[in-house]
């Protein structure tokens, strides 16, 4: 043996064996010199197996050397790690199989494990979590004893944990171990270790079986939260469109069913300010939605005032021509914004800090959608103070309380009437500014929200701030709930008929205004 | 509907009206079945099948009349009765198909073969017998129709709340009916209809025949709306248009007397859906949506809300003018007109063409015999209508 070792002179130590053995093509000889070069620390076992990974690793059976080519045509030799001119003819790319390529996965997990970078070692951890190849093993270990970082340390234990748990022959007390780790982790990839780990010792079946109980029912606790996120997160969307609606049908008791026009309006009013500062100040996209909040209050609510004046005001007492009058409305401010804008979807953008997500356990929670509820929920707040703080908010609920006793008291009802209509068209244009962040701006969006918005306001309560709050986050959280039992289309038919059966009930919302009124 | 409660129904816009419905109905078909092609005074096939669309928007806005107008009852649903009296009818003419379809099933229609289904889904038993669907379109529709109204009347919703929970449940059926796994035929709804008891659909004789036939159901329709609004019933209806607590303190119950209108008028719309199927071709989700409910709103408001003469003229109008702009130049335009009428119609014209017309006309009349006027409009059964609320 020893003698056919040093016969081969060419071929030095272990490492330069192993490259050789890509020459042989042979699957279970690739795989051995998969195994020997990830363990082998060299420097060049990156590019090789990367290479290999990639098909640019060329083996010439011939002269049983190996070279390793990058995009530019430029060629190593394997082995050595010198440059060479150009590869011969007589190589070809090494072949690869499914399990092989298994293999490969696992060898650039372990070979990535102790980069410098932290992202590329947290994510090596976790691919070899993933593959959990035995392979891996040594340079896990090795990788967990020099590591310093928390996060990438829980992660290689967890890598870890996943290879015993696989490995024939672990001791069972590293099983149970690994179990444990496992159950720690607890989230739906460490469920699918644990249900397909096969033969074990009946103590670590046992171990399992627990540990997969446990995750199973933190799953679930976790697939509520994440229900009831998305639940408050479409909440905060319908208040978001309805509370302009609420101003405006609740407080003055106006159909406006060009509502969600006004909606789209805010929307448009973003686009045109984004592509402003495109053109004209790159630097402040960051702000865009800073400058198109108030800009959207401002234009909406101007397009409301212009509308009450010169419609609504004529129209007071009669609610089903107001309804009419303003459906009408609303096709002509579709069709004008789909004239002046186009019939497509336009791009609004993102700003940075509205972009990405965070893990939260096991759920991922976005940035844009968060942003939206905390803004919806400022946007109550300062509609809820103003109404009850400043003079125009007194005033409005005079109004709205008594008409002609407010009038005899010397409030100018009809100027109340337009301010009030108009801050609930402005409302609805901020919200569009919001919208443009999650939905698609074309001149049909504020239709899709029309509905919704008119469920919302009498499900809550006609009249009322808060029940229109309670109102949009029962439904949003109730839709999200029915979603994964029901289906999307199926759960939101289930809504809408749970409103019709709701408003045979309680005509007149969750929080009904108190009165003596006969036909309101 | 004793002859004198026709006869008292009959005033002489009404009988103008029925007048010109039965001559259309009369005269169109045979002017395109017996004059040759291409002369002058024929109505060519196409004409044909068109107006008799409008004829069964008229009936649908007859329908909507008969609540909104006489009753105070705003419907922002009905599109979704005409839609189910179209699908029952679409259901019919697809079990006709019979081998004819695409993949030659001799039960299942041609969608129900391209998702796979085993057999026929129990909801469609009946259906390739005529009398049955022709029960249907007045059944189902007549009643989703009492079952939603008794839970809405009783509880007393009204005004703007009926109307959006209306809009709602028209809603919900669009969402359902978009539905490939609800039996419908999902977006592409029922369609390539071949042949009604027999005849083919695309056939002229056909189409003169439905053309005819719709024709006759908007002289029937118009009939029983009148004999209700003239009745003692219908001056119940008014009142509660005009009054409804006030009508309730004075012992009537006002939920049955709007739940029988109410079921009337979605048969009405069922049966106008029926007729516009065979005649258009295809029956869609896209029926079910709220825009078309509420444009047949319009319709009657543009007509004149509580003259059933101006319902049926509203629909003819408004159609025909959509017709004429959306296929010329002026199609982009087209949005601005039908909300621009919406607007004027509201502000300016709150009786419509024919209340305004009335108007007009008992004033001018009134100048001329002052002392009669008063007692004959005591004597018409319909008065102006007032806006309740």
């Amino acid at each position: 043996m020893f003698l056919i070792a040093f016969a081969l002179p060419a071929f030095a130590g272990p490492f330069e064996d192993a490259v050789a053995k890509f020459a042989n093509d042979d699957f279970s000889d690739t795989e051995e010199a998969i195994g020997v070069i990830a363990g082998s620390g060299s420097k060049l076992a990156f590019p090789i197996i990367n290479a290999l990974q990639d098909g640019r690793l060329m083996a010439d059976p011939d002269s049983k050397k190996v070279y390793v080519t990058d995009a530019d045509g430029k060629s190593i030799d394997a082995a050595t790690g010198e440059a060479v001119a150009s590869v011969p003819d007589s190589a070809s790319a090494v072949r690869l199989n499914n399990r092989l390529r298994r293999s490969v996965d696992a060898a650039l997990g372990s070979l990535t494990l102790q980069s410098p970078d932290l992202g590329t070692r947290l994510q090596a951890a976790q691919s070899v979590f993933k593959s959990h190849e035995e392979t891996a093993l040594e340079a896990v270990d090795a990788a967990l004893a020099k590591e310093a970082n928390k996060s990438v340390k829980a992660a290689l234990t967890e890598a870890r944990a996943a290879i015993l748990l696989f490995k024939s022959d672990a001791t069972e007390v590293e099983k149970l171990e690994a179990v444990a780790t496992l159950k720690a982790r607890g989230d739906q990839d460490a469920l699918a270790l644990l249900t397909g780990m096969g033969d074990q010792p009946a103590s670590v079946t046992k171990a399992a079986a627990s540990a997969i109980g446990s995750i199973q029912n933190s799953l679930a606790v976790w697939s509520m939260v994440q229900n009831a996120w998305y639940g408050l997160s479409l909440g905060s969307v319908l208040l978001l469109a309805a509370i302009g609606l609420a101003i405006t049908f609740g407080v003055m008791g106006v159909i406006n069913m060009a509502h969600g026009e006004m909606v789209m309006i805010g929307a448009y009013t973003t686009f045109v300010v984004q592509e402003v500062i495109r053109t004209r100040y790159p630097g402040l996209f960051d702000y865009s939605l800073l400058i198109a909040v108030p800009l959207a209050f401002l234009v909406a609510g101007a397009i409301g005032v212009l509308i009450e004046r010169s419609i609504i005001r004529f129209l007071y007492g009669r609610p089903l021509e107001t309804l009419l009058a303003t459906w009408g409305l609303s096709l002509v401010l579709q069709q004008a914004v789909r004239t002046m804008f186009g019939p497509t979807n336009r791009e609004v953008g993102n700003p940075s800090w509205m972009s990405g997500a965070f893990e939260l356990g096991q759920i991922t929670i976005t940035y844009n959608r968060l942003w939206i509820l905390l803004f919806t929920l400022a946007v109550f707040a300062i509609l809820l103070a103003m109404l009850r703080y400043t003079a125009l908010g007194l005033e409005m609920r005079a109004v709205t309380q008594n008409r002609r006793m407010a009038a005899s008291m010397g409030i100018a009802t009809s100027r109340v009437d337009a301010l009030t209509f108009g801050l609930g068209s402005g409302i609805a244009g901020i919200a569009g500014v919001a919208l443009s962040q999650i939905d698609n701006v074309s001149p049909n969006l504020g239709q899709s929200y029309i509905i919704d918005s008119f469920m919302v306001v009498v499900f809550g309560g006609v009249g009322n701030l808060w029940g229109t709050l309670v109102g949009a986050f029962t439904l949003g959280i109730a839709n999200k709930f029915l979603e994964p039992v029901a289906g999307a289309v199926l759960g939101k038919i289930a809504i809408l008929v749970l409103i019709i059966l709701f408003i045979q009930k309680r005509p007149r919302g969750l929080f009904a205004l108190k009165g003596r009124a006969v036909e309101a | 509907m004793t002859p004198h409660m026709l006869t008292r129904s009959l005033d002489r816009s009404a009988t103008i009206f029925l007048a010109v419905v039965a001559a259309c109905g009369i005269l169109i078909p045979l002017s395109n079945l017996l004059l040759p092609a291409g002369s002058f005074l024929q109505v060519p096939t196409y004409l044909v099948a068109l107006w008799g669309k409008y004829v069964c928007y008229a009936i649908l806005a007859l329908s909507i009349d008969l609540i909104w107008g006489y009753c105070g009852i705003l419907s922002l649903g009905h599109g979704a009765f005409f839609a189910l009296g179209g699908y029952a009818m679409g259901m019919y003419l697809m079990r006709q198909i019979g081998t004819r379809g695409v993949y030659g099933n001799p039960i299942l229609p041609d969608f129900m073969v391209f998702l796979n289904w085993e057999k026929l889904p129990w909801y469609w038993y009946g259906f390739d017998m005529f009398w049955f669907a022709a029960l249907m379109v007045l059944v189902v529709p007549g009643l989703l129709a009492f079952c939603f109204g008794w839970l809405a009347f009783r509880s007393r919703v009204t005004g703007v709340y009926l109307s959006i929970i209306t809009q709602a449940m028209t809603y919900a059926l669009l969402l359902a009916f978009f539905r490939n796994d609800f039996g419908f035929g999902g977006n592409n709804g029922l369609t390539d209809f071949k042949d009604i008891l027999g005849f083919n659909v695309q056939a002229e004789g056909t189409r003169a025949a439905l053309f005819a036939l719709s024709c006759l159901a908007l002289i029937i329709g118009f009939l029983i709306c009148r004999a209700i609004v003239s009745s003692k019933l219908g001056k119940v209806l008014i009142a509660v248009r005009d009054a409804e607590s006030r009508t309730r303190f004075l012992g009537y119950r006002v939920e049955s007397y709007k739940l029988f209108v109410f079921t009337v008028s979605a048969c009405m719309a069922g049966v106008a859906g029926a007729l516009y199927v065979p005649q258009v071709g295809i029956i869609n989700p896209s029926e079910f949506a709220p825009g078309n409910s509420i444009e047949a709103v319009i319709w009657v408001a543009v007509g004149g809300r509580g003259t059933l003469v101006g319902a049926a003229l509203g629909a003819v109008v408004v159609n025909y003018a959509k017709t004429f702009f959306t296929s010329g130049v002026l199609a982009p335009y087209w949005l601005f007109m039908l909300g621009a009428l919406f607007i004027l119609v509201t502000l300016l014209l709150p009786k419509g063409i024919v209340g305004t017309f009335n108007a007009w006309w008992d004033q001018s009349k009134e100048k001329r015999t002052p002392a009669t006027s008063v007692s004959a409009a005591a004597e018409d059964g319909v008065t102006e209508p007032k806006m309740a609320e």
